[in-house]
């Protein structure tokens, strides 16, 4: 469907690459104030803040019905029997069961575990089973109602420990724990994944365990979190039927890969990839929800599309929504660590669980993420860290911000203040001691090439924070407060990009063609959903073209139009995808320089121009280039080292709480956020990333808990999964430090994940510090402080903060087993 | 079906409609105005904010026959003579809108602010906005926003 373009793929560059045209001239004209850095106006902006952005629920098409998903009411079983009461004119209804597939019953992401519709075993609840459609969508909740199914229930897996009882038990014949088998899907019995890292790929010697001077010991847990960006799930499907089969669908639709769900229709049609066209509308929120999700709600609008003969929206309500979508993994994680008196980590053993919930999805890569992520920033001579992602009969959990990191960095974070107190160091000179540095290897054995200073960083957000000043003052004020008030920080890291090789694999495609009117408009599939990405690739273009900001435009991605950019999520896309714009931009330059069309020291208003017409004498420009991965950067799937990701942003938070000792309640009421992340493209914009991520780990660590009932989320709304309003949260002041990386466009690191993996650990340190307790999990509500400080006997209402030595009042397998 | 009459965004309206149906509904449905947005339905997100009588109201939770003879404003109505208001300005400029979303009703809700306190502490615009989340921004940009929109005095 693509037009036929003269392609300008790597051709050799007149001048060297990755620098701006205006600086190659020998007399240039005055330059453009540069763009990068600065805060222009967001590209979509004015039709948001006027109500006239598109999002697909906006939309109506000509002939348009409406989509809805009969569901299982139950977590685990085998269907007997569905029957549609007689007292609904069925004949009026569209009705797609898994029979109606074309091509396969699956949704694809890693592996093929994961039915589009269930057809005789259903292993979660609310697990779709079966489609309805109806031109009038009021009649549809009363039909989903009246389709009746008869199951033969089996007992669930609900938790990590149920899956690994299962495994166990299966040991000894017994099978009836064992729901999800691993073969051909790359893993074992109820293991999606399993990983082994190795510092150095070498064991831990165990003399280090007999001669250590302190082996600190610890369990730590987080529990799910919805994504809860505002806009709901919903696409729009449509299909064209010939002869009965059906030979090209498209969806249109609220998401954050096209490509995925190009990818996911491919197989529930059997079509091929250029018969499969996806489009992302406005969308209002993702946050990683809408990154696996959309290939099952997409799969199934499409499949009404082609039964019913017209198009057809599907857009869940929030309960729907919130029931039936992806959530961040629950985890577990359990740290082993040696360590001198001199307070030098001397070995680590790391043990991290995830629950994957039903089927594989991403589980594997967020199971990645945080493996690499649990050792934290920190020097070990011996790590071993292993991970497993384990089948629960949960909705699949799926991305969400961070992706397996602030699960992991909430252990380690959470452990290094407990090495601390073990040792009678300070939280803060126990993480000097340890800290990375320049020069040295981080667990995966990367050579840390690029400037990063965690110490410098460490100092600068004590300053901003207040923290010495703070500490002494709760010290007196606490000893007389019923408030406990309390600082603690965490330190951390956030690789961006894909991990490992897996940037190789992608091998993203970014064009830029040349409009009518000599403009240039970008053509990536790395979609805007409030993070910026329209208005930073737009800023790239115009630095390395030196045009105006306004004269660069970014095309709405179009799978039929756009090339594979790769997905939008890992904190990829201002570096990596950024970096294939500027490099795009250069080569666009010197094509149209080179061909005497544009002049050497042009103007803004010779650019559009002489573009203008080269493409109308000579035809259409595409300027592509794809993704090369830089020649020193190589990573080893087998034994997992080498280099993880290219780049790392470098982080330290601090955050102020208070705990009022009468109702129990934790409140944020300060929090300091200072990272470094190269190149700040877009201060405002940056800024926005890193308040909203710190907003999101403020509910992830105080507010936001899924309540589990027989692995249904039974506070599946707003009502009562309580996110932060504007009331709750604190001051967030975001601090940046500038460190420009080779990596990304004009040093450019990724931003958008890092806020979500430092809040939890930094509050939660905070409050030991306000309370003494040291409380090893998230969410931490209310009832957990008052249980906590009513079940101990040492653990009274009022008085100063207890001794820390009296207050561990999580499971004996985390008493610190000091020598 | 009952008749329903209102002023939205300085027009009159008549409408036949079932007197039950959501406002919200009869602006996106029927009136074909879908800046206003749906994120829960049940009064919790403020996403489908709107003006009534000069009220910041939910309108998931009001029945249109409740709108008989009412003013309502819609985002729509708030820019004029094809230019943003200043408060559309300043969330544009501030960052105060990152996925767009929200920012209908936030933008409905800061003139509702403005109205009662033109010149609101921090504490007022916390919450003043209480009622209207916002999954992107953290708020501290929309607070911004909202300060800068009050510092120029008209909105």
């Amino acid at each position: 469907m693509k037009r036929s373009t003269k392609s300008t793929q790597n051709p050799k560059p007149s001048f060297p690459p990755n620098r701006k045209c205006s600086i190659l001239v020998d007399n240039p004209m005055p330059k453009n104030s540069p763009i990068l850095g600065t805060s222009p106006l967001r590209k979509e902006g004015v039709a948001k803040v006027l109500g006239l952005a598109q999002y697909i629920d906006d939309i109506t098409l000509p002939g348009m019905i409406y989509g809805a998903t009969v569901r299982s009411a139950i977590p685990r079983g085998r269907i007997l029997a569905i029957t549609f009461d007689p007292s609904i004119n069925w004949a009026e209804y569209t009705v797609v069961t898994a029979a109606d597939i074309p091509g396969e019953n699956t949704i694809i992401h890693l592996t093929k575990d994961h039915p589009c519709l269930a057809a005789e075993y259903v292993n979660h609840p609310d697990e779709p089973i079966l489609l309805l459609a109806h031109k009038d969508k009021t009649l549809l909740p009363a039909a989903v109602a009246a389709v009746k199914i008869e199951y033969e229930q089996y007992p669930g897996i609900f938790t990590i420990e149920d899956s690994e009882a299962g495994v166990l038990k299966a040991e000894q014949g017994d099978e009836s724990g064992i729901i999800w088998r691993g073969h051909g899907h790359g893993g074992t019995a109820n293991t999606f994944k399993t990983y082994l890292m190795q510092k150095d790929r070498t064991p831990i010697p165990a003399d280090i365990w007999a001669h250590a001077d302190y082996i600190v010991e610890g369990e730590y847990r987080t529990g799910a979190q919805e994504q809860l960006y505002i806009e709901n799930n919903g696409v729009i499907g449509e299909a064209v039927v010939e002869n009965g089969t059906v030979v090209e669908v498209k969806v249109q639709g609220s998401m954050q890969c096209p490509f995925y769900l190009v990818h996911a229709l491919e197989h529930v049609f059997a079509l091929p990839q250029d018969k499969c066209r996806v489009v992302q509308t406005e969308t209002g929120g993702a946050f990683g929800g809408k990154e696996d999700f959309p290939s099952v709600i997409g799969s199934h609008a499409a499949l009404l599309a082609m039964k019913a003969g017209c198009p057809v929206k599907m857009t869940y309500d929030r309960a729907e929504d919130m029931v039936a979508t992806t959530k961040r993994h629950p985890s577990r994680t359990r740290l082993k660590v040696a360590v001198s008196k001199e307070g030098k980590l001397l070995a680590g053993e790391i043990d991290f669980a995830i629950d994957g919930g039903a089927y594989a999805t991403l589980s594997p890569v967020v199971l990645s993420r945080g493996v690499i992520h649990a050792g934290g920033p920190y020097h070990w001579p011996h790590l071993t860290v292993r991970g497993k992602a384990m089948a629960t009969n949960i909705a699949p959990h799926g991305a969400f911000r961070g992706f397996g990191a602030p699960q992991s960095i909430f252990g380690i974070e959470r452990h290094m203040d407990k090495i601390a107190k073990t040792i009678g160091l300070t939280p803060e000179e126990l993480r000097r001691r340890n800290f990375l540095v320049e020069g040295g290897r981080t667990s995966t054995g990367q050579l840390l090439k690029e400037p990063m200073d965690m110490g410098a960083l460490l100092t600068r957000a004590l300053r901003e924070s207040g923290y010495h000043r703070k500490r002494e003052e709760f010290a007196l004020t606490n000893l007389s407060s019923p408030i406990k008030r309390g600082i603690g920080f965490a330190t951390f890291f956030h690789g961006s990009g894909f991990t490992g090789s897996g940037e190789r694999r992608l091998n993203s495609l970014v064009e830029i063609e040349i409009t009518p009117e000599g403009r240039p408009n970008i053509l990536v599939s790395s979609t805007e959903f409030g993070q910026g990405t329209n208005t930073i690739l737009c800023q790239v273009a115009a630095e390395t073209l030196n045009l105006p900001y306004e004269d660069i435009q970014i095309a709405q991605p179009d799978t039929y139009k756009v090339p594979n950019s790769g997905p939008t999520v890992a904190s990829r896309t201002a570096m990596i995808v950024g970096k294939l714009v500027e490099r795009a931009s250069t080569q666009l330059c010197g094509l149209l320089v080179g061909s005497g069309y544009v002049p050497e020291n042009y103007t803004a208003e010779q650019f559009k121009i002489g573009a203008a017409k080269y493409v109308t004498e000579l035809g259409a420009i595409k300027s592509s280039v794809r993704y090369e991965a830089p020649g020193d950067i190589f990573w080893d799937d087998e034994t997992y080292s080498g280099d993880a990701y290219p780049g790392y942003a470098w982080a330290v938070y601090v955050a102020e709480v208070a705990v009022d000792t009468r109702t129990y309640s934790a409140t944020c009421t300060d929090f300091h956020a200072l990272q470094e992340v190269g190149k700040v493209l877009h201060p405002k914009l940056a800024a926005g990333q890193i308040e909203g991520g710190v907003a999101q780990g403020i509910g992830y660590a105080l507010y936001e808990k899924c309540q589990w009932v027989n692995g249904r989320m039974a506070n599946n709304q707003m009502t009562n999964y309580i996110m932060p309003t504007s009331a709750d949260l604190p001051p967030i002041h975001a601090h940046f430090e500038e460190v420009p990386s080779i990596h990304g466009p004009g040093g450019a690191k990724g931003i958008g994940e890092l806020p979500m993996d430092g809040p939890a650990p930094a509050i939660l340190n905070a409050i030991e510090a306000a309370t003494g307790i040291a409380f090893p999990e998230i969410p931490l509500l209310p009832e957990d402080i008052f249980r906590a400080m009513t079940e101990q006997p040492s653990a009274s209402k009022s008085g100063a903060p207890h001794l820390a030595s009296e207050m561990w009042v999580d499971a004996p397998q985390n008493q610190a087993d000091a020598r | 079906m009952t008749t329903i009459h209102f002023t939205l965004n300085g027009t009159s309206i008549t409408i036949e409609t079932p007197p039950i149906k959501r406002l919200l509904d009869v602006l996106r449905e029927d009136l074909h105005l879908t800046g206003t947005k749906e994120g829960c339905g049940e009064g919790e997100c403020g996403s489908c904010s709107v003006l009534m009588n000069g009220e910041l109201v939910n309108s998931c939770l009001v029945p249109v026959l409740q709108a008989e003879g009412a003013t309502i404003c819609t985002i729509e109505g708030v820019a004029t003579e094809g230019r943003l208001a200043p408060v559309q300005q300043c969330f544009l400029e501030e960052g105060g809108a990152q996925c767009g979303i929200c920012t209908p009703g936030m933008i409905l809700a800061t003139h509702h602010l403005l109205e009662k306190y033109p010149q609101p502490t921090l504490l007022q615009i916390q919450e003043g906005l209480a009622g209207n989340l916002c999954r992107c921004t953290g708020y501290m940009r929309i607070f911004e926003s909202v300060r800068k929109a009050a510092a120029g005095g008209t909105f």
